[in-house]
């Protein structure tokens, strides 16, 4: 250390200099858009350019209060969420632990094949899920050329279907933080459980999960945070039912126009999520 | 009791263990000594099985061992790092083997108790590991694997993460816990100290074979290769070659010592058998003091004799000025003839 004032002065501002990208990041993206909605949430919608005149009106917030629509399609929203995040968990965890467990040279390739879906585009994956899953679709030409069933199922636009695209969409999310909690895992941890007699899925639910679950918790948020939020794929593969707060959201902005309403459901959205964000932000600096 | 013949083991093109033969004797204090790389980890990751060798065979009691996986292994280890759970407390850390092996919740604590009072840390329970000094935690470790009553237990550098102010008082603790259960401790270190201070028995292990094995203070005083003599205590090597009975050294340009054995091809010298002349006495050998150094007790003296070989002699006076010209001394039994 040293330098004293000077030196102290200089490592401020080289601090400031090295976070200053950050800071305009976070300035341009999370807190221009917060402002704008803030804004927008309390005008009049309107016929013009942009679609609201500016005021100080609740109308918006009672909207969200007074028809159960709202709260529905944010609890629909949160179930989505908490559905997809659990799941992913379910398959991350076998996933981490095959891909910790194998050696080391091997771990790079594998991945890779985990992050090879982020290399084609979002919608054009989504595209394939309808291809698979239509009626004239892969699995079912499938089903009925090996005589299993006579006329095609439905399966797409289904929770099925929707749960299965949120999955896929997510689950990089949670395999990636969880396999690198196992591979920090001391080994000599299983090994000394093992030779306490422990059997492998022993070690595994007294040594592993418990020494891992504050990760399982922050992959858990990961995909939680931004599923709930999600529009595209219960607009593409979900059922018309399945009216989750995105696609609400969605339908407020472009097809109502009544961006004052758009903007006090996003807001909603997002005090909603200030929880588990704080919590996964504790998480994070537990771990 | 526990007997491995034969056992070979490659990490890759290195062989770890290349032909290990070994035998331990129920309730002995056994020591591994070895350098990096001599197999001494492998030997007990082979022994606990986390390692399977690929070849030879291990027994326990005439029952072989190696199909047996280490969750049944009635062995148990204690970890260099001592391996004690994080999430639980040093209560719940020793009753973990007993909850395996089916103990009622009565017995395990009073076996949990017994224990800690073994090693002296009734008053821990409660703590978790990152709450204890580095000494407490080697107790716990040593509590953990004791209280499952092992026949054979198994210590990996059991010292080696403890200071070194330490390590004399815990290495006589571990001595007396081992009398006191009457398991056979089998104990893996570099520190040669360490191990002919507490071993019954000790095998120096070189490139994955048994150099030499035997009770510390004969492996010590008749070291059968140059790598046990170098490797403890630190001998004096003398190449050389018998000729008639006598030993030659061109390295000593002398001949050093009668009636050793025609197989003969070095010979160890100890730095505390060789002694410096007086006047009036007929020395062994002569040479030139190098360089000197005091370690406290006596000093370290290099001296380089005629035929060009340095010899460490330690001195238990201020040695003469370096440069200066010394008679060497030494009795013939300290001569200890080399094989290998």
């Amino acid at each position: 250390m040293g330098g004293g004032i000077g030196g102290a002065a200089f490592r401020l501002m080289r601090r400031g200099i090295l976070l200053a990208p950050l800071w305009m990041w976070l300035l341009m993206l999370v807190a221009a858009p917060v402002l704008i909605f803030g804004v927008m949430a309390f005008a009049t919608p309107s016929d013009g350019v942009p679609p609201f005149t500016l005021g100080f009106r609740f109308a918006a917030f009672a909207m969200l209060v007074e028809d159960f629509y709202y709260a529905e399609a944010l609890l629909a929203a949160l179930r989505l969420a908490a559905t997809t995040a659990g799941l992913c968990l379910l398959i991350a965890y076998p996933m981490a632990l095959g891909m910790a467990g194998v050696r080391p040279a091997w771990r790079l390739p594998l991945l890779a094949l985990l992050m090879l879906p982020f290399w084609t585009g979002f919608l054009l994956r989504l595209g394939a899920w309808i291809g698979l899953l239509r009626d004239e679709g892969l699995v079912n030409h499938l089903l009925r050329g090996l005589g299993i069933t006579d006329a095609p199922l439905a399966l797409l636009y289904t929770q099925g279907a929707m749960l299965a695209g949120m999955v896929h969409a997510y689950l990089p999310f949670a395999v990636l933080p969880l396999f690198t909690a196992l591979i920090r895992l001391d080994p000599a941890l299983l090994e000394a459980a093992a030779d306490l007699g422990a059997r492998p899925a022993r070690v595994f639910f007294s040594v592993t999960l418990p020494l891992t679950l504050p990760t399982a918790a922050a992959g858990f948020l990961l995909v939680f945070i931004p599923a709930a939020g999600e529009f595209v794929i219960p607009e593409l593969l979900g059922p018309p039912e399945a009216q989750v707060i995105g696609r609400v959201l969605w339908q407020e902005f472009f097809q109502n126009r009544d961006w004052p309403l758009a903007a006090a459901l996003a807001l909603a959205l997002l005090a909603l999520l200030i929880l588990p964000i704080r919590w996964f932000q504790r998480l994070g600096a537990g771990a | 009791m526990l007997k491995a013949t034969g056992l070979e083991k490659r990490f890759g093109a290195v062989p770890a263990l290349a032909g290990l033969d070994l035998a331990i004797n129920a309730g002995e204090f056994f020591a591994l000594l070895g350098g990096s790389g001599s197999g001494k980890s492998t030997l007990l990751r082979v022994l606990a099985g986390f390692e399977a060798p690929d070849a030879g065979a291990l027994t326990l009691d005439g029952q072989d061992l190696l199909p047996v996986p280490p969750w049944a292994r009635p062995i148990n280890m204690m970890f260099q790092s001592y391996a004690l759970f994080p999430h639980m407390n040093v209560a719940d850390n020793i009753a973990y083997g007993l909850k395996r092996a089916g103990v009622a919740a009565e017995e395990r604590r009073s076996r949990i108790a017994a224990a800690l009072d073994l090693v002296g840390l009734q008053w821990l329970e409660t703590r978790r590991p990152q709450q204890l000094s580095g000494g407490q935690k080697q107790r716990v470790a040593l509590a953990r694997s004791l209280v499952m009553r092992p026949r054979l237990l198994l210590l990996d550098e059991p010292m080696a993460a403890l200071d070194a102010g330490l390590r004399e008082r815990t290495g006589l603790e571990l001595r007396a816990l081992q009398r006191k259960t009457g398991a056979a401790f089998i104990m893996v270190t570099h520190d040669q100290q360490e191990a002919l201070a507490l071993a019954d028995r000790i095998a120096v292990l070189e490139a994955g074979r048994v150099a030499q094995i035997g009770p510390p203070q004969e492996v010590y005083a008749r070291p059968a290769t140059r790598f046990v003599a170098r490797f403890l205590g630190a001998a004096n090597v003398l190449e050389g070659r018998m000729r008639d009975g006598v030993f030659e050294s061109a390295e000593a340009s002398a001949d050093i010592g009668t009636g050793l054995p025609a197989a003969t091809i070095a010979v160890a010298l100890r730095a505390e058998h060789i002694r410096l002349t007086n006047a009036d006495e007929a020395p062994v050998m002569t040479g030139i003091l190098e360089d000197a150094a005091f370690r406290g007790d006596d000093w370290l003296l290099i001296i380089r004799l005629r035929g060009g070989a340095r010899l460490r002699v330690v001195h238990p006076a201020p040695p003469p000025a370096p440069g200066s010209a010394v008679g060497l001394a030494w009795g013939a039994a300290s001569v200890v003839p080399l094989f290998a």
